[in-house]
């Protein structure tokens, strides 16, 4: 079968923060720019991002950008790649001027500038005190950004393909990226994208979780398409959590709700964070209450039937208190757990809410691999940004408001990589005999399965066992298993059976290919986490605990390095960690501590 | 409605920027849309045509809609 051919300079997949980002770089260059979104790129999971974008403009108070480098390394827990950080953090005031230069309504101090709020992590002089580094649209930042950013591609002609799914990446057999096939949802046509450079901005994988704060749409098809093209995934191990999502739907409850003086109670109604933290208690940060929340659950003090959440208690409040400082929470839990927080205290469960790992990538953008002896590579013409990309800047841990900039700053780079890239003269290259191929055959295989299980009944039995297994707190017999069992998901999602056939506007078929997606991630993510007998960062093992010899269960001499899985056949390579910035000198390994 | 357009809806119901819209749009189309008239399904249509944070702040009571037929459908999925 012969599928159409659309040509391009460049195709972009994703138009959330890092999609758009490069966009503006491509298309103001005059180049010819296609961007795939899902959905409409102002509806992209971005939208969801409130507490801001860091900067170390200095508005508020003093602040320095090697500052700003010194806490993102020690946030990483050094595992962060230390010439991309200081990449990220010089280049932040820069990016975020110019988001203030597309119409971005930041909030602003009385003289005019761009007010900055504390953030947690976020210290001035290289850890010493908290500091104003957070820049923000009151509570609709990442709505701001997106819809600032989508006007600055409307006026530059760039041509967004909405409601289009890519489904492949296509390379060639000398390695090569071509572009991407994809599917315009309201016709299930299948399309090849043919470009001269491909980028990746398809955001996190954080529905592999079964709690996760996550929107539906972040199945990491990104990091699936990349796996299926022989792309490693680098350091999957890592996702940050949240203390408290609500129990079954995940949704964010904000840490104002212990600052306001909420409880965390077990099922004996015991204020468990008084052994655990004793002076900060519930205060303590996200790591220490999500571990002190999973270890109650697991020796059995969880409640309800399944024993499986514990209670965030603010019955004790003034009802006008609720109401008037955290707008919005009394209505979660009545519309997400069934419960008014004013007479009853709400389930909650430490929830998966990002992702540190991803696709290779430099600093530049360029995606990179093992290749002949070098182990970071470029592959041409393919580049990553955003979330599903690691550059890596959050190595083992990100910190907050890191990830917008992130998006920001890595999305440019990769657009203006791949500016310099086309201007230097790649043409485009012929295309595969079998270009297409891989997803017109993954779509026949759904389409013609009978007797499997469902798609919801596959995703379930992925995201519980990466719940059970791979969760916030992790256990070396629990790892193990995990492995077999995710291996016999993926094998099961082999079956996997849609009822719907209809070619247009199949939301069935679209959430099988997503799904597969979504295997890629979790076999990757249990892997490279059983693997990894240490703890660092958000990655914590029982086996590996707080020790003389090893402060926070941390190895350097054995683990400090970059974690790359390889599809194909679940193998591991390690990579080494850049402890060389680009202009000052190395931040030392230290004990991580706050 | 014709299934293509309902699948559609679907789409612009199950895969939002929100989570909080993902959820309560989607429990709200399997559990409740069937039921509705024709003229009610349409304003539904309407309601999940909107922004995502406008959307929340309806249900979760945080604003109000001036539109009789879109506030009927919000005080529906919030009872949902
Ligand atoms: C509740 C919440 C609050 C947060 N708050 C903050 C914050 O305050 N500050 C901060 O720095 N970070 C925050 N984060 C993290 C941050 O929002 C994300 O990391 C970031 O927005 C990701 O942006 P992105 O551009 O990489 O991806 P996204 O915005 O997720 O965009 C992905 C895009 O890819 C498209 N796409 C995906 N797959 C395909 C495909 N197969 N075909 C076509 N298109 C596809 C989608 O349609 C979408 O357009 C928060 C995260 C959550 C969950």
């Amino acid at each position: 079968m012969s599928i159409p051919i659309l040509k391009f300079d460049a195709v972009i997949v994703g138009a959330g923060g890092a999609g758009l980002r490069s966009a503006i770089q491509l298309s103001e260059a005059g180049l010819k720019t296609a961007v795939l979104s899902k959905v409409f790129p102002t509806r992209s999971h971005t939208v969801a991002a409130q507490g801001g974008v860091a900067a170390s403009l200095g508005n508020s108070e003093e602040d320095h950008w090697h500052w700003h480098m010194y806490d993102t390394v020690k946030g990483s827990d050094w595992l962060g790649d230390q010439d991309a950080i200081e990449f990220m953090c010089k280049k932040a005031n820069e990016v975020v001027v110019e988001l203030e230069h597309y119409g971005m309504p930041f909030d602003r101090t009385d003289n005019g500038k761009i007010y900055q709020r504390p953030f947690g992590g976020h210290m001035s002089n290289f850890g010493e005190k908290p500091v104003r580094r957070s820049c923000a649209a009151a509570d609709r930042t990442g709505h701001a950004m997106l819809h600032a950013m989508y006007q600055r591609n409307v006026k530059a002609n760039t041509q967004f393909f909405v409601e289009w799914m890519a489904l492949d990446l296509i390379r060639d057999s000398e390695g090569h990226v071509l572009g991407v096939t994809a599917m315009e949802m309201e016709t299930g046509q299948i399309v090849i994208f043919h470009a001269r450079a491909t980028i990746f901005a398809t955001g996190g994988a954080g529905r592999i979780y079964y709690s996760s704060t996550n929107a539906f749409i972040n199945t990491g098809d990104g990091l699936g398409m990349a796996a299926r093209a022989g792309i490693p995934l680098e350091d999957m191990e890592f996702w940050q959590f949240h203390p408290t999502g609500v129990a079954g739907a995940g949704v964010l409850i904000t840490e104002g709700v212990r600052g306001e003086g909420g409880i965390l109670r077990n099922s004996s109604k015991e204020r468990f964070m008084e052994r655990y933290a004793p002076n900060a208690k519930d205060l303590a940060s996200r790591d220490v209450v999500s571990r002190a929340m999973a270890t109650e659950i697991k020796e059995g003090r969880g409640c309800g039937v399944n024993k499986d959440y514990v209670l965030l208690d603010v019955t004790h409040l003034d009802p006008a208190t609720i109401m008037k400082r955290l707008p919005g929470i009394r209505e979660i839990g009545i519309q997400f757990a069934g419960v008014d927080c004013i007479k009853e205290p709400l389930p909650v469960v430490p929830t998966c809410h990002y992702q540190m790992g991803g696709i290779p990538t430099h600093y530049s953008g360029r995606v990179v691999m093992p290749q002949g002896g070098d182990m970071s590579a470029v592959v041409p013409g393919f580049y990553a940004g955003g979330e599903c990309a690691c550059a890596s800047v959050h190595g083992a841990n990100r910190l907050g408001t890191n990830s917008l900039l992130d998006l920001l700053v890595f999305g440019k780079s990769a657009g203006d990589s791949a500016v310099e890239d086309l201007k230097g003269g790649r043409a485009h290259r012929d295309l595969p005999k079998d270009a297409g191929d891989l997803a017109l055959e993954r779509i026949s295989a759904i389409d013609n399965r009978k007797g499997g299980a469902s798609v919801a009944e596959t995703r379930l039995a992925m995201q519980r066992t990466m719940q059970d297994h791979a969760g916030v707190f992790r256990f070396g017999d629990m790892l193990k298993q995990g492995v077999t069992k995710i291996l016999e998901v993926e094998k099961a999602a082999r079956q996997m059976e849609i009822k719907d056939k209809s070619k247009v506007w199949n939301t069935a078929r679209i959430e099988a290919l997503e799904t597969e997606n979504l295997i890629e991630v979790a076999k990757a993510t249990m892997i490279s986490a059983e693997a990894r007998k240490e703890s660092r960062g958000a990655h914590v093992r029982d086996d590996a605990p707080d020790t003389a010899e090893f402060p926070n269960g941390r190895n350097d001499a054995e683990w400090l390095k970059h974690t790359l899985y390889f599809p194909q056949d679940n193998k591991i390579m390690y990579k080494p960690v850049n402890m060389q910035p680009l202009t000052v000198e190395a931040i030392e390994l230290k004990t991580r501590s706050y | 409605m014709l299934r293509e357009d309902f699948e559609k809806l679907r789409w612009r119901c199950v895969r939002r920027g929100l989570l909080e819209v993902d959820i309560s749009l989607t429990r709200f189309l399997d559990e409740q849309f069937e039921g509705l008239t024709d003229e009610e399904q349409l304003a539904f249509v309407e309601l999940a045509d909107m922004e995502d944070y406008d959307v929340w702040h309806l249900i979760s009571g945080q604003a109000e809609c001036t539109d009789p037929r879109i506030s009927s459908i919000v005080a529906m999925l919030r009872k949902s």
